[in-house]
């Protein structure tokens, strides 16, 4: 993926909610040096909400961890990495099925995978049990 | 959030002012099931006209507190929502048990 950039960024959060807008904010103000439309950003902003949340609620749980992101621009496409150093996910395909949540009890809906599929024009999830997981997402913008 | 009951009509009014995600769902959900509880509302509207921001975590929160009202005799609606929040909806189904509404009453 990452041979030819035009600029790239390195965030890392601790994983705590207020933290969510925070890392949202900071991706799309790193994109917007492309001239993108709102919809556009609305839609890294959610993709980017989505995978840092899934951090903190399921890698961490209730611990307190470090949530790496990075972003990459280049002259029409915009990649995210979200990884984590958290549990990990035992059967990938399984997570990221719309409506499948380990976590009903927290009202959480199951939906975070297949918005970020959605919303972004790759996605691919790597993860091994017990060291933790990364998110990698790219928009192509036209 | 500003929250408005008509005791006349028993409709129980949610205005969400912030953006909606994991971290703004808790504050919402406790503040929002208090309110239902201590009404008992026939009705309960969510009005979206000033979320700019919503993610999965809005989809659980809407889910939560429509089962809650459901279970006390209430209906739950939703009003005034972006195009942005409304393909989320739509995309998580619950559009087919809770009703949209666009215009005002
Ligand atoms: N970073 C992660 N570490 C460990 N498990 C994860 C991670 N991200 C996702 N998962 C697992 O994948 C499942 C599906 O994630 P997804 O985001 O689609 O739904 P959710 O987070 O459960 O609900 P929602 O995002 O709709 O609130 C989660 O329930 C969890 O079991
Ligand atoms: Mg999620």
């Amino acid at each position: 993926m990452q041979e030819c950039y035009e600029n790239k960024m390195e965030l890392k959060i601790l994983s705590k909610s207020s933290n969510e807008s925070f890392a949202r904010v900071a991706v799309a103000a790193f994109a917007s040096q492309l001239d993108l439309n709102i919809e556009d950003l609305a839609d890294i902003k959610t993709a980017v909400s989505e995978a840092v949340t899934n951090c903190i609620i399921h890698a961490y749980d209730t611990a307190e961890g470090i949530i790496t992101i990075e972003a990459r621009l280049t002259n029409n496409s915009l990649e995210i990495e979200v990884s984590d150093r958290g549990k990990g996910i035992e059967n990938i395909e399984l997570a990221k099925e719309p409506l499948y949540t380990t976590k009903p009890d927290l009202e959480r809906s199951g939906m975070g995978f297949t918005i970020m599929d959605s919303f972004m024009d790759e996605l691919k999830v790597e993860s091994i049990v017990g060291l933790g997981t990364k998110v990698s997402m790219k928009k192509i913008f036209v | 959030m500003d929250v408005n009951y008509d005791n006349n009509e028993k409709i129980l009014t949610f205005k969400l002012t912030e953006e909606i995600d994991h971290h703004t769902t808790e504050i919402i959900r406790r503040r929002a099931d208090y309110e239902i509880q201590r009404h008992i509302p026939r009705k309960a509207i969510f009005d979206f006209s000033s979320v700019s921001f919503m993610d999965s975590a809005g989809i659980g929160m809407i889910i939560g507190r429509y089962k809650l009202l459901s279970m006390l005799g209430g209906t739950l609606e939703i009003k005034n929502v972006s195009p942005s929040v409304e393909r989320i909806l739509k995309m998580s189904g619950i559009l087919k048990i809770i009703n949209i509404y666009s215009k005002e009453e």
